[in-house]
């Protein structure tokens, strides 16, 4: 009796183990809606929430297959991070969304090991767009190293295409995700003949004025950061105090939300930042959102987010992760997705204008075109800038491409390191 | 004079003003450790509080309003008036003496006689939970805060410090920020009240008194626990002035509980239980760590001024663990 019963169990759990996934299709979102980033975390966590209960509620889920999303609070805390991610990939969590630098490191191997897809989308390790050596995490449609050489450029078509001999300094918080675009800007700087100069802003950032007190002094052209948090608020406030011309400040796309010039007043106009993505709520989608969702009752928070930078982009998240999706069952005649299946329709997604029209929001980002050898996506970005009398963002610029022949070339050496110290044969990608 | 050495004043004018806003912090920690021996591990996630009270109530915020939404279904965000900064400063007052009040009722009152260390674990438990019901009653949002503070660089000091340069040096004048002479001002003039009320006044006086010894102190009629409710308040109100210095230029956000971290060396230095001690030690941090930034920074990759406070404050601590103005407390066997 005893056998009988062990074997049937034994039996069940294979089933459940080895079967198709679960009836839902499980969206994990490690969102940060606590702790000092809450702010930040917030806006995007409502975005990548509210647009899957359009799909549920507008659609009935993807291709008719129901979605579930599952909520672990993060803090933005690494630790926490991965803890959420242990306790959640057993739910049949289709695709991560980290959310965090840190988090992201630490489930690459987590990831790649338990052939679960992680979507870093413009945060996490750069080289990861190199599908080749990392075939389970993506960053598409744009990396750290493409958001530096776009702010280089848009400098150069700001100087008239010749920025030798001019000053270009990099604020950034001191950790591995503000490290992140210095290769990138050093190699630029020797291929553009520009000087760079570097300060470091220690964590949190609340206390700046040493890094202020040099940027006067040293009377850089340009400055451009890499911040996060309060460093933002801080940075922002600080350069508006030394009256440094604001549009000659330029903020990768972690700085360059809402929450980062509101704080400043009027010091902040003219304040900019690279994005991938479009502004405010000028997009046919909105109004499907404020049907379905908002009026509905069902908005993941009070609707005060809706068309705020960081809301559009977890909304934006959210699309690509359900496009993916829906590619998966496209290649695998399925609507019961599996982790490794949703891999492969990220790494055959394609989103042209024409899609983007049908999905109501026509021009919101640039075309997207993902392959085995490159996870980065396009590597597009836009200007925008900040109008503190409309306490609004607007595109500045139309979307331009990264540096691709310093960049590509960056990334090559830094995934093949990476491949070396982690003894991985890198996939045929063909040519 | 040379721009090299004018910069070197900038550098050091900045770091006063910068400890001036350090000591601000510092100074609600001394309060309540010279009243209890209660080291107050809440005082920055006060200053939060403060700080958000504030905005909320001048901004005509509703408290608690996605509780209340959440639970009747209601959409209630605004009251639909702003208050004048004066009124919103007063309202955050009661506020925070209703906060001291309830404190010490439910918490303090029952652990009287306890180890320091019992009531210094207290302290980390009203740190999470004021936190949290700050979120709750205010929201995560960051906010602005506008009193009517002045900001930015100072014109005046620029134009009179430019002609100090040298002929044709390329000097541009120096800098300061007004609201940093602001904080420097409030400070002086929250020390000197400080002072004032503890030197001239009856219950200053008694304050005082249980400093110096609670059990002599409640030996002649001092109630304790009116004196806990005092201090705390007294702590309160230094913890709004520290945020709305703190939150005038971050904005108001949880990050601000943070700038505890920065008063920790500037205890360490001025001692625990002295009032110009948290002066002195925030002016020789502010300074130390922006020569520091400035002058060594540069040559071992920068961003050295958060540990290097600590570096100063553990030198200190080496050759006089009471601080600069700490008491030496000699116990004999």
């Amino acid at each position: 009796m005893r056998l009988k019963t062990l074997l049937a169990t034994a039996a069940l759990a294979m089933a459940v183990g080895a079967g198709p996934a679960m009836a839902d299709l499980v969206f994990p979102s490690l969102s940060y809606r606590t702790g000092p980033y809450a702010p930040n975390g917030i806006p995007f966590a409502d975005g990548y929430a509210d647009y899957l209960t359009l799909l549920n509620e507008r659609d009935g889920g993807i291709e008719g297959e129901k979605i579930r999303m599952t909520e672990c609070e993060t803090g933005y805390n690494t630790e926490k991070g991965v803890e959420c991610y242990e306790s959640t990939k057993g739910e049949g969590s289709l695709v991560y969304q980290p959310l965090s630098t840190g988090i992201t490191y630490q489930l690459i191997p987590k990831a790649t090991a338990d052939k679960i897809p992680v979507h870093s989308m413009g945060y996490g390790r750069t080289s990861a767009a190199d599908g080749a050596v990392f075939p389970y995490i993506f960053n598409y449609p744009g990396t750290y190293w493409d958001a530096a050489s776009i702010i280089v450029k848009h400098i150069m078509n700001e100087e008239g295409g010749d920025i030798s001999g001019k000053k270009i300094s990099l604020v950034y918080h001191n950790s591995a995700y503000g490290k992140e675009p210095i290769r990138t800007l050093e190699e630029l700087s020797k291929k553009h003949g520009f000087e760079l100069s570097l300060y470091p802003v220690d964590h949190p950032g609340q206390e700046q004025k040493a890094t202020w007190l040099q940027i006067r002094r040293d009377r850089p052209d340009y400055v451009t950061m890499w911040g996060w948090g309060v460093m933002n608020q801080v940075a922002v406030q600080e350069a508006a105090n030394i009256r440094f011309p604001m549009d000659h400040f330029i903020g990768v796309w972690w700085s360059g939300s809402e929450n980062d010039v509101l704080p400043a007043g009027a010091g902040a106009n003219g304040y900019k930042a690279v994005t991938f993505h479009g502004v405010g709520t000028d997009f046919p989608l909105f109004e499907d959102i404020k049907k379905h969702v908002t009026d509905a009752g069902k908005a993941a928070g009070d609707g005060s987010h809706i068309g705020e930078v960081l809301y559009n982009r977890g909304l934006y998240a959210a699309m690509l992760a359900t496009e993916a999706a829906r590619t998966a069952m496209k290649m695998h005649d399925t609507k019961e997705l599996t982790p490794d299946m949703v891999r492969d329709g990220m790494e055959a997604l394609k989103i042209d204008e024409a899609r983007m029209k049908e999905l109501g929001l026509p021009g919101f980002a640039p075309e997207i075109a993902v392959t085995c050898s490159n996870h980065g996506g396009p590597g597009l970005g836009a200007i925008q800038q900040w109008d503190a009398d409309a306490k609004s963002w607007s595109l500045v610029t139309d979307f331009m491409g990264a540096d691709r022949e310093v960049v590509d070339a960056l990334i090559k050496e830094d995934s093949e390191a990476y491949a070396k110290e982690n003894n991985i044969t890198p996939r045929d990608c063909g040519a | 004079m040379s721009p090299a050495f004018l910069y070197f004043l900038e550098t050091v004018l900045n770091g006063l003003m910068t400890g001036v806003m350090y000591s601000l912090v510092a100074l609600g920690f001394v309060l309540i450790f010279k009243a209890s021996g209660i080291f107050n591990f809440a005082q920055g996630v006060m200053a939060l509080f403060a700080a958000l009270t504030l905005v909320g109530l001048q901004t005509g915020q509703v408290p608690f309003s996605h509780l209340i939404n959440a639970i009747f279904g209601t959409d209630f965000h605004q009251f639909g008036w702003t208050l004048p900064a004066f009124v919103a400063v007063i309202g955050t007052l009661v506020v925070m003496i209703v906060f001291a009040y309830l404190f010490e009722k439910l918490v303090l009152k029952h652990l009287i006689n306890q180890e320091p260390i019992i009531l210094f674990m207290a302290t980390i438990g009203l740190a999470y939970f004021l936190e949290g019901f700050g979120d709750l009653m205010w929201g995560a949002d960051i906010k602005a805060l506008d009193i009517g503070i002045p900001s930015g660089g100072s014109f005046w000091l620029e134009d009179v410090t430019r002609e100090w340069a040298a002929e044709g040096s390329d000097y541009f004048g120096m800098y300061i920020d007004k609201l940093d002479v602001v904080a420097a001002l409030v400070a002086v003039v929250l020390v000197l009240l400080l002072m004032l009320f503890s030197q001239y006044t009856a219950t200053g006086r008694a304050l005082r008194a249980v400093a110096d010894d609670h059990q002599a102190a409640m030996s002649v009629g001092i109630s304790l626990r009116n004196i806990w409710v005092i201090v705390w308040s007294i702590a309160g109100f230094v913890a709004l002035v520290a945020g709305i210095m703190w939150g005038a230029k971050s904005g108001v956000q949880f990050s601000l509980s943070l700038i505890a971290l920065k008063a920790l060396p500037v205890l360490i230095l001025g001692g625990f239980t002295s009032i110009p001690g948290a002066i002195v030690g925030g002016l020789i941090i502010g300074v130390g760590e922006k020569l520091a930034e400035l002058y060594v920074g540069p040559f071992v990759g920068g961003a050295i001024e958060n540990w290097f406070a600590y570096v100063v404050a553990l030198v200190f601590l080496l050759f006089r663990p009471q601080g600069l103005f700490g008491e030496k407390i000699i116990e004999r066997v």
